[in-house]
């Protein structure tokens, strides 16, 4: 139990000591020769994710809609399902659920092939060239992820917002227009700035996990899946952990 | 050119390397065989830092390799090309962009002059036309040639072969073994050959050392080596069919 403990939190200071690293080398990776990997990242991180954010994103929406506007129509009020649909989409599930998604997808990939590179000895060689793996492979995705994060979030809650509208429309007779006018009266600007930072964070989370975790990988295939699952793992945990702090710091 | 001193290295339970000994001449190409497990890729490692040892120091000249830092450690490192055991080519770039992967991190050379010389060292490899292609649609003897060529593209003094034709077919080492041959030659590169291929080890080595328990047991030329009294080295040489007769007699007639 003590050894557990002492363990995470030896990974803890690696994880935060590799972030400071990679921030350190941000502007060396806007230069002209590494700019073009930090493209390859954002297209990996925001195009290759859009397939399964776009269902997750709606389908969120929509059962959020569902949900409560089949208690509120209880009480003769589901014409507030546009600010419950709203107001939980950029606070809460927009950036919670992008982040779950892009964790599961892109963290585990970042793990994969970042713990394959450890084991097949291509960090190794990186090393003997004096290339530098965090500034290489770290900063780069750590960009991608911290940048295209909020951008898939605003796509999120663009999505998710719209298929509670759908609902509205079609199971609780809300019409499309009453339901932007109430979202409207009562969401504010700030829940969408909050909704952005978490998911600013949370993109540095899981670059910083994946890439920590693949760094960390041993005994070939078996350590490389494991990387891969504890990726998942912890970043799930922290961002859940940060998640609640960030609605609490905002939101007294 | 590299010195061990009296190095120690313990891995788990286990001291790989005990109170070593063993130096590397200038120019030279030194083979370091033995059995697996007994030290011979942790003896390489070593040399470019990727192990510290326990005890006792590694120099490279007169630079102290085992205890250089930061920039230090990375002028040293650059004397060196590595050619790892399993090619160690980063798997999203191509062959080509493998092998100018150190130029374009570390020179400030246009994109046409970088490609003009990954091309050249692809052309002493014998693998020119595969500058575009994926390291995954090669084989693994090109796969190894296309690191060879990584590893020369800045003009190392010293490159580390490890385990350079493991894996291989027998006619696809010969050609590793006088490709290794002919570059030392052609560029009077210091090299250090880990393998436990005695064939390879006879056909390439100015000088072979034999490691075991964590020492090296015989260092010497092929034709001393051959005829070696050392029991270990005798047992690690009647394996693979080599004896005082000649190399390839035995073998065959077996």
């Amino acid at each position: 139990m003590g050894r557990g403990a002492l363990l995470n939190l030896r990974g803890l200071g690696q994880s935060l000591m590799m972030l400071a690293e990679a921030t350190v080398f941000l502007p060396m990776t806007l230069g002209r020769r590494q700019r073009s990997e930090v493209f390859t990242q954002l297209y990996v991180t925001g195009i290759k994710s859009l397939g399964v954010i776009t269902i997750v994103a709606a389908f969120t929406g929509m059962i959020l809609a569902l949900q409560t506007g089949l208690e509120l129509r209880r009480f003769g009020l589901q014409q507030n399902i546009g600010t419950a649909v709203t107001v939980v989409m950029l606070r809460e599930m927009g950036p919670f659920m992008t982040a779950l998604i892009v964790a599961a997808s892109v963290g585990s990939a970042i793990a994969a092939q970042v713990g394959t590179m450890v084991v097949s000895e291509e960090i190794s060689a990186l090393e003997i060239m004096s290339i530098n793996p965090v500034r290489f492979l770290v900063t780069p995705r750590l960009l991608a992820l911290a940048l295209m994060m909020p951008i898939l979030t605003i796509y999120t809650n663009i999505l998710g917002i719209a298929g509670g509208a759908l609902v509205g429309a079609t199971q609780l007779q809300v019409s499309f227009q009453a339901y932007i006018d109430n979202a409207q009266l009562y969401a504010e600007n700030k829940d969408l700035y909050v909704g952005l930072l978490k998911a600013f964070v949370f993109g540095i989370v899981i670059a910083t996990t994946a890439c920590h975790q693949g760094f960390i990988a041993t005994e070939g295939a078996v350590g490389v899946g494991q990387a891969t699952r504890r990726t998942v793992i912890i970043a799930f945990l922290v961002i859940l952990v940060l998640g609640y702090m960030l609605t609490r710091l905002f939101y007294r | 050119m590299i010195r061990f001193e009296n190095v120690t290295k313990r891995l788990g339970s286990r001291n790989v390397l005990d109170g070593f000994d063993m130096e590397v001449k200038v120019g030279e190409a030194l083979v370091i065989c033995g059995p697996s497990g007994m030290g011979k890729s942790v003896t390489l490692k070593h040399m470019v830092r990727l192990l510290t040892p326990d005890s006792g120091r590694v120099m490279v000249g007169d630079d102290c390799v085992s205890e250089a830092r930061g920039r230090e450690l990375e002028r040293i490192r650059s004397r060196f090309g590595v050619l790892f055991q399993s090619g160690a080519l980063l798997q999203w770039l191509s062959a080509g962009e493998n092998v100018a992967l150190p130029l374009r991190e570390h020179t400030n050379m246009s994109d046409t002059e970088i490609e003009r010389l990954a091309r050249e060292k692809l052309r002493m490899v014998e693998l020119e036309d595969a500058f575009d292609r994926a390291p995954s649609d090669l084989s693994g003897g090109m796969r190894k040639r296309v690191a060879l060529a990584r590893a020369i593209v800045t003009n190392p003094e010293i490159v580390l072969y490890d385990e350079p034709t493991s894996g291989l077919d027998p006619v696809t080492s010969r050609t590793v073994d006088e490709l290794i041959d002919h570059l030392r030659k052609q560029l009077g590169i210091t090299s250090v050959v880990v393998t436990h291929d005695l064939h390879s080890a006879l056909a390439i080595g100015d000088r072979i050392a034999m490691l075991h328990n964590g020492k090296a047991v015989e260092v010497s030329a092929p034709a001393e080596f051959i005829n070696s009294k050392n029991e270990v080295v005798r047992g690690f040489l009647e394996a693979q069919y080599i004896t005082r007769r000649g190399p390839w007699e035995e073998g065959l007639q077996k």
